[in-house]
């Protein structure tokens, strides 16, 4: 099976992160840059289901250049190799743009079945899935708690508010994981070695097919006006329990009035 | 008044979700509210009245096999025919994973802006949002074709608005291209009658100071005494004390409550994320230097099995 998983570099999550002054992009320079958590999530799945069923796995990113740190990351884990979108052009697109070129990329992939993490940790939109299922005309299985691949059916059960569903597809599919369906792998230092010499071919919009005005603040369907940063919330009364902590919760609870 | 198109949030058990009365008091701000059914048969009918008591004008109804039993694509199918006939001044989903998702693909069909976690929208179309975890206000705007955006819960104070809707069936022309994910069977999980996590306007949450699963009575027997709903810390859940549909936290759920209160959680970052635009923050935990302190309105430091056990206790007193 050809497996495509996309991946996305975003600043670390445990870091303080901030949209730029001048832009009202997200800062790249302030805070580490790591691999989005929920894709190594996706990047595992897809090396269980090589190991399984046989194929071969492809690393797809759309990020500035600093975003070969991650697919190299990426690749020590075990994949194939990788693709890197990568454009001066491509700054400040949003999310329907995005689609519309990591779409055009995977039809020149041509992907049996694309794995993605359900969302990221900087924008936590969860759209892309369902945007890029839909330019494809391909089947979306989101928010996917376990994934069986038999032959050409794909069964995910998608958790759910009340539980989950059953959903199945025939491939070509594009599936998205939450970090609860597996227990992503360590590389190795084998591994990292080997993903020195791994390929990672570029592309750019040219190569795509997709016009620089179709992305980037040109092709934006939305726009950031302003952006401020929210005080950060100050500790109030810390009292030790003494024997009496419990009722002293409640006297606060019944100040505030929620009992 | 242009209408305001208001997808409908609903399930089975509860009816109409809470997110959906807040998107129809903000749909009133910007024109006529109508909402958008797309379920399995007869859902319209069964939600008509709560629709109608927060101001819905018109329910447009797409329902059966054809949606239901299909993943996401018939639902958008549907809604962007709708949007091309009755051009809307906007169109409002829930910011939660199937309204995000029907939301996603009708940007693509309609060439559309999007806006997710959406907290307030003024009638000219910007958008607040919060962003990184709540510790970012952002003013946006969608700057290509009608504000499509998604409502995050707990965002706006539901008010109701008497109205009698008529419904008014749509036709259901879907492509096989929007049956590729067929939905073969739905698996009820949360058990009892609490309040859904992210809608509930009180959490009670547990971290990995509870110990294990049995202790989680404990952070329920007190969810239920203040009508709210149960959490965990992804500690909790790793270690298996609660399933992870529970979790809040930058990998799980984001809750935004009035009363959020956190039992035996350090307050990592991972957890801070969920939770921190939180109104009240009350916590217990053991160790009188964990961050959660730093957050909290009110802390005890001292032993959750003493403190809580001894507050609802206390609650059940005063009731």
């Amino acid at each position: 099976m050809n497996i495509v998983v996309l991946v996305k570099q975003v600043p670390d999550s445990g870091a303080d992160r901030n949209l730029r002054s001048d832009d009202n992009t997200v800062d790249r320079g302030s805070a580490n840059n790591v691999i989005n958590e929920m894709d190594e999530y996706a990047i595992e799945e897809a090396l269980k289901i090589k190991e399984a069923h046989g194929g071969e796995v492809t690393i797809l990113t759309m990020g500035p250049d600093r975003a070969t740190e991650s697919i190299r990351k990426a690749l020590s884990m075990g994949p194939d190799k990788a693709v890197h979108v990568v454009d001066d052009a491509l700054h400040g697109s949003c999310a329907v743009a995005t689609s519309k070129v990591l779409a055009a990329a995977l039809g020149q992939l041509n992907a049996d079945l694309v794995i993605c993490g359900a969302e990221s940790t900087d924008g936590r939109v969860q759209v892309l899935p369902h945007m890029i299922a839909e330019r494809l005309g391909v089947a979306a299985l989101t928010g996917a708690r376990k994934l069986t691949v038999d032959g050409s059916t794909l069964t995910v059960e998608r958790q759910t508010e009340e539980g989950y569903e059953v959903v199945t597809a025939s491939t070509p599919a594009v599936v998205s994981v939450w970090d609860t369906i597996n227990e992503p792998r360590y590389p190795s230092f084998k591994g990292i070695m080997a993903a020195k010499k791994k390929p990672v071919q570029t592309l750019s919009l040219g190569d795509l097919g997709v016009a620089p005005t179709e992305v980037g603040f040109d092709g934006a369907t939305s726009a950031v006006l302003e952006h401020t940063k929210r005080p950060p919330r100050s500790g109030g009364a810390k009292i030790t329990d003494e024997g009496e902590g419990g009722v002293k919760l409640v006297e606060f609870l019944a100040t505030e009035k929620f009992v | 008044m242009a209408e305001v198109l208001v997808v409908v949030e609903a399930t089975k058990e509860f009816g109409v979700k809470k997110v959906t009365l807040e998107m129809l008091t903000l749909a009133r701000e910007l024109g006529t509210p109508s909402a958008v059914v797309l379920g399995g048969a007869g859902a319209a009918e069964a939600l008509s009245a709560k629709l109608g008591e927060y101001g819905a004008e018109k329910i447009y109804a797409a329902e059966g096999e054809e949606i239901d039993g299909y993943l996401v694509a018939p639902k958008a199918t549907v809604l962007a025919d709708l949007v091309k006939r009755v051009q809307p001044a906007a169109v409002l989903l829930a910011s939660a994973q199937e309204g995000k998702e029907i939301a996603a693909r009708l940007a693509v069909k309609l060439d559309n802006g999007i806006l997710t976690d959406v907290v307030g929208l003024d009638a000219d179309g910007t958008a607040t949002q919060v962003a990184f975890a709540g510790s970012t206000i952002v003013k946006s705007k969608v700057t290509k074709g009608l504000p499509l955006v998604t409502v995050r819960p707990n965002s706006v104070n539901p008010t109701p608005a008497a109205a009698t809707p008529a419904v008014e069936q749509l036709t259901v022309a879907v492509t096989d291209a929007d049956k590729l994910a067929k939905v073969v069977d739905r698996v009820a999980e949360q058990k009892g009658s609490r309040p859904e996590l992210t809608e509930a306007s009180v959490v009670v949450s547990g971290g990995r100071g509870v110990g294990n699963a049995d202790n989680f009575k404990l952070v329920e027997e007190l969810a239920d005494l203040l009508g709210g709903a149960v959490g965990a810390s992804r500690a909790a859940v790793d270690s298996g004390f609660y399933p992870h549909q529970f979790q809040v936290g930058q990998t799980g759920k984001t809750v935004s409550p009035q009363l959020y209160v956190a039992l035996g959680i350090s307050g990592a970052i991972q957890h801070r994320a969920g939770m921190q635009t939180s109104k009240t923050i009350v916590a217990v935990n053991k160790d009188g230097e964990a961050p959660i302190f730093e957050l909290a309105d009110f802390g005890v430091v001292g032993d959750l099995f003493k403190v809580v056990p001894q507050a609802a206790e206390e609650i059940r007193k005063r009731k």
